[in-house]
C-alpha cells in the first residue's frame, strides 16, 4: 500500500505535471527547430506567435461560445482551433513577405535575422497586447479533471490523491497527433521531402528545381500551427497572459538547443528533458521517501536536492553541458 | 511697432507664468507588469485627489495649475523604473511623487532619484519593511503600513482559526522576502510552525516544481505572498490542480477584483488580509470614486488618493511647492492635533490650513503616520464565502 500511495505521490507532483509541460515544451521546439533547419535562424518571434495564435483562438472562442456551440466535456477552443491556426499562418506570412524575404534575398547573415526576429517579436508581442489587453484570461470550459485528488482518494481509499486535468490529457494527445502528423509529413510527402531537401543543401534543393519561395511558405505555416497549438495547449493548461509567452522562449530555446537544433526528433526529446528535469531535480522526496522506508528511516528534512529557487539553472546546466560535449545536441543537429 | 508689441506679449506670458505656478504631481505606479491590474484604479485614486484640489482652484492662493503626469515604475524592473522617475523630476520637474508601488523599485527611485534631486515621494503600497530604516533625507513617506506589521496581523489572524502549521511560497522580490520573513517571525514567535517558506519566481511558466516541494513540506494551508496578477495566481492554482492545498491565506498583494472571479469560488473558506479600514472615510471614497467611474475598491486606490493629497496638502502647510520645505509638514497634516479630514473635504482642509489653522488629516484609509512616516496600518480581514470575498473584521 505505501508503495502505491509513494507512486501516486510521484504522478501527483512529478510524471503528470512533467509529462503535460513537456508536451507543450516540445511542441514549441519543434516550431524553433524548424525555423532553424529551414530558415535558418533562431526565430526569438516564437513565443509571441504562440501568444498571437493563442489570443485568435481566445477570440473565436469567444464567438463560438456566443453562438452556443460547445465542445461538450473538452474545451470549445479546440474547435476554434483550425481557425486560429488560419490566422496565425496569415501573420506569420505576411511577415515573411514583408520583412524576412528581404533579409534573405540579400543573403543576410543569420545574426542578423535573430535580431530581425527580435523586433517582429516586439511588434507581435504588442499587438497581441492591443487587441486582447494584459490581462490573465481563463478560456478552458468543460471538465476541468479527469480525476480530481479529492476523488482519487474516495475511489481508490488510498492516503494521497492523484489529480489529472482534462486539458493534461489533452495536452499530451495533442502533442502526439501533432508530431505523428508532422513526421508523416516531413518523411512521406513530396513538400515535406523538399523541405528536408531545402534544409539539408539550400543550393542543392535550388538546382533540383524546388521552388524556395513555396517551401519557405510551407514551413511558416507548419511553425504557425505548431506554435498555435503549443499555445492554446499551454493557455488551456495554466492560464492566458500575453506576457508568459515571452518567458517561455527561455526553456524552449533550452529544449530545441539539448535537443539539436534542426532536428524534429531532438526537439521533443529535448522538451521532456528540461521538463522532467526542472521538475525532479528540485522536488523534495520526503513525502514519497517517508512511504517508501520504513518509519525509523523517513527523513525529516525535505530531501531537496536543490531548492526551487534553481529550477532555470537545472535548464542552463544542461544546456551547458551539452554544449561543452555534444555541440550538435543529443540528436546531431546543427551546431550553433 | 509689431516687434514692440511682441515682446510685450511675451513679457506679459512669462510673468503671468511667475506668479500661477505650474503644480504637477508625478504618479509613478506599474502600469506595466505584475501590479498591472491595480495600477488604474490607484492612479485614478491619485487623480480623484489632484482634481477635487485643482477644482477648488484655492492651493496656494489660487491660480496655480495642478497636473498627474503619470509614469511606468514597472513593479518590477529597477532601472526602468529610475529612468522613468529620472524623466519626472528632471524634464517634466515634478514637484513630488505619488509611487512608487512596489517595493523594489520604490527604494531604487528613492536612492537614485528622489535622494539626489531632493523629490518628496509617497508611496501608497510599498511595505517592505526594509524602506522604514532607508536613508531617505526625511523625503520618503507612505500610507501603507510595512509588512513587519502585516506579518503580525497573519500570525493573530491564523491563531485566532487555530492554525498552527503553515507552508509559505513568496514572490522572490522585496516584498515577498520581507513580508515572509516578518510573518515567520511573528509566527514562530507565537508557537506556530512554517514547513517550508519557498521563494517563486513571478512570470514563470510552470509552477509543478514549486508546488512540488511546498506539498512535499505539507501544511493545514498555504500562505502565498505574491502578486495576484504574476506567480501568486499560478501557485494558487498549481495548488488546486495538483490537490496539495486547498486553503489559501492571501496577503495584501493577492488581494483585487481578479482574486474574486478567478478564486473565489475554488478557494472557499479561504482567508487573508490587505491594509484597509471601514472608516467613514473609505465609504466617501468609494462613493467618489464609483462617481468619477473606476474601482475605488480595488487595493491601495484609497492609499493613492491620500498620498496625493498629503503631498499637495503639505505644500499648502509650509506655503511652498519646492519639496525640500514641504517634506517637513507632511507629518504635521497627516497627524493629529487639529480638524479631522474626510475625503472630498480637501478643499476645507485647505481653507483651514490657508487661514493659519491646523488639519488632522484621515482620508480615505484612516492616515496615521507613525516612525519615519508610514502608516500605523490597520487591515481588513476577508474571507471567501459562497465565492465571494466578504469581510471578517477589522484589526
Amino acid at each position: 500500500m505505501d508503495i502505491i500511495n509513494a507512486l501516486v505521490v510521484f504522478a501527483n507532483f512529478v510524471f503528470v505535471p512533467g509529462l503535460a509541460y513537456g508536451a507543450q515544451l516540445a511542441l514549441g521546439a519543434l516550431g524553433v527547430t524548424l525555423v532553424y533547419g529551414i530558415l535558418r535562424f533562431s526565430n526569438f518571434a516564437h513565443g509571441d506567435t504562440m501568444a498571437f495564435g493563442t489570443m485568435a483562438a481566445i477570440l473565436v472562442t469567444r464567438g463560438l461560445q456566443a453562438m452556443g456551440i460547445s465542445f461538450g466535456p473538452l474545451p470549445t477552443a479546440l474547435i476554434a482551433l483550425p481557425f486560429a491556426i488560419a490566422a496565425t499562418a496569415a501573420l506569420v506570412l505576411a511577415t515573411d513577405r514583408g520583412i524576412y524575404r528581404f533579409y534573405r534575398k540579400v543573403r543576410a547573415a543569420p545574426v542578423i535575422l535573430v535580431i530581425v526576429s527580435m523586433g517582429v517579436m516586439f511588434v507581435m508581442n504588442a499587438l497581441t497586447r492591443f487587441i486582447i489587453g494584459v490581462d490573465e484570461i481563463n478560456f478552458a470550459d468543460g471538465g476541468r479533471f479527469i480525476i480530481a485528488a479529492r476523488e482519487f482518494k474516495e475511489l481508490t481509499g488510498l492516503a494521497e490523491g492523484l489529480a489529472i486535468r482534462t486539458t493534461q490529457v489533452i495536452t499530451v494527445v495533442t502533442a502526439a497527433v501533432a508530431v505523428g502528423l508532422l513526421f508523416w509529413f516531413l518523411g512521406n510527402t513530396r513538400t515535406g521531402k523538399s523541405m528536408r531537401a531545402y534544409s539539408d543543401n539550400e543550393d542543392l534543393a535550388l538546382l533540383s528545381g524546388i521552388n524556395p519561395e513555396r517551401v519557405v511558405a510551407v514551413t511558416w505555416i507548419i511553425v504557425a500551427a505548431l506554435a498555435t497549438t503549443a499555445g492554446v495547449l499551454y493557455g488551456l493548461d495554466k492560464s492566458f497572459k500575453a506576457f508568459t509567452y515571452f518567458q517561455l522562449l527561455l526553456p524552449i530555446f533550452a529544449a530545441a538547443i539539448v535537443g539539436g537544433l534542426g532536428s524534429p526528433l531532438g526537439a521533443i526529446a529535448g522538451g521532456f528533458l528540461i521538463a522532467f528535469s526542472e521538475v525532479t531535480v528540485t522536488y523534495a522526496w520526503k513525502r514519497v521517501l517517508g512511504y517508501l522506508l520504513p518509519a525509523d528511516l523517513a527523513p525529516e528534512g525535505l530531501v531537496q536536492l536543490m531548492s526551487t529557487d534553481y529550477k532555470f539553472a537545472v535548464s542552463f546546466a544542461i544546456l551547458v553541458i551539452v554544449l561543452l560535449f555534444r555541440p550538435t545536441g543529443l540528436f546531431r543537429g546543427k551546431s550553433v | 511697432m509689431r516687434k514692440l508689441l511682441l515682446a510685450s506679449t511675451a513679457a506679459a506670458l512669462v510673468a503671468g507664468a511667475a506668479s500661477a505656478e505650474d503644480i504637477k504631481i508625478g504618479i509613478m505606479l506599474g502600469f506595466t507588469g505584475p501590479l498591472e491590474s491595480l495600477a488604474p484604479d490607484m492612479a485614478a485614486g491619485a487623480e480623484l485627489a489632484i482634481n477635487e484640489i485643482a477644482a477648488a482652484g484655492t492651493l496656494l492662493g489660487g491660480g496655480h495649475t495642478i497636473t498627474a503626469i503619470r509614469g511606468d515604475s514597472t513593479c518590477i524592473d529597477a532601472a526602468a523604473a529610475v529612468a522613468a522617475a529620472e524623466r519626472l523630476v528632471t524634464s517634466d520637474k515634478v514637484n513630488g511623487i505619488m509611487g512608487a508601488d512596489c517595493s523594489g523599485v520604490t527604494g531604487a527611485i528613492l536612492q537614485n532619484v528622489a535622494r539626489p534631486n531632493g523629490v518628496v515621494m509617497i508611496s501608497p503600497s510599498a511595505t517592505s519593511p526594509g524602506l522604514s530604516t532607508a536613508e531617505d533625507d526625511g523625503l520618503f513617506f507612505r500610507t501603507a503600513p510595512s509588512d513587519a506589521r502585516q506579518g503580525q496581523v497573519m500570525s493573530d489572524i491564523l491563531k485566532d482559526r487555530g492554525i498552527s502549521s503553515v507552508a509559505v511560497s513568496y514572490t522572490n522580490n522585496d516584498y515577498g522576502k520581507g513580508l515572509a520573513d516578518s510573518f515567520q517571525a511573528a509566527f514562530t514567535a507565537a508557537g506556530g510552525t512554517v514547513t517550508l517558506s519557498a521563494p517563486h519566481e513571478d512570470g514563470k511558466a510552470d509552477y509543478s516544481a514549486e508546488m512540488g516541494a511546498l506539498a512535499s513540506a505539507g501544511g493545514e494551508l498555504l500562505v502565498v505572498a505574491g502578486y495576484i496578477d504574476q506567480g501568486g495566481a499560478g501557485i494558487t492554482n498549481a495548488a488546486l490542480d495538483s490537490g496539495a492545498f486547498d486553503t489559501f491565506m492571501f496577503p495584501d498583494g493577492m488581494f483585487s477584483q481578479a482574486l474574486e472571479d478567478n478564486f473565489a469560488a475554488k478557494t472557499e473558506g479561504s482567508f487573508g488580509q490587505h491594509p484597509g479600514t471601514d472608516s467613514d472615510g473609505l465609504a466617501k471614497f468609494h462613493e467618489a470614486g464609483a462617481a468619477a467611474g473606476f474601482n475605488p475598491k480595488n487595493a491601495f486606490s484609497p492609499e493613492s488618493y491620500d498620498a496625493a493629497a498629503l503631498i499637495l496638502l503639505a505644500m499648502q502647510a509650509a506655503g511652498s511647492t519646492d519639496p525640500k520645505v514641504y517634506k517637513d509638514k507632511v507629518l504635521d497634516v497627516a497627524n493629529a492635533p487639529g480638524e479631522p479630514i474626510q475625503p472630498g473635504e480637501l478643499a476645507k482642509a485647505i481653507e483651514i490650513l490657508a487661514a493659519g489653522g491646523d488639519i488632522d488629516y484621515v482620508g480615505a484609509s484612516a492616515v496615521e503616520l507613525i516612525g519615519p512616516g508610514e502608516s500605523a496600518g490597520s487591515y481588513r480581514e476577508f474571507e471567501m464565502k459562497g465565492g465571494k470575498i466578504e469581510t471578517v473584521r477589522f484589526r
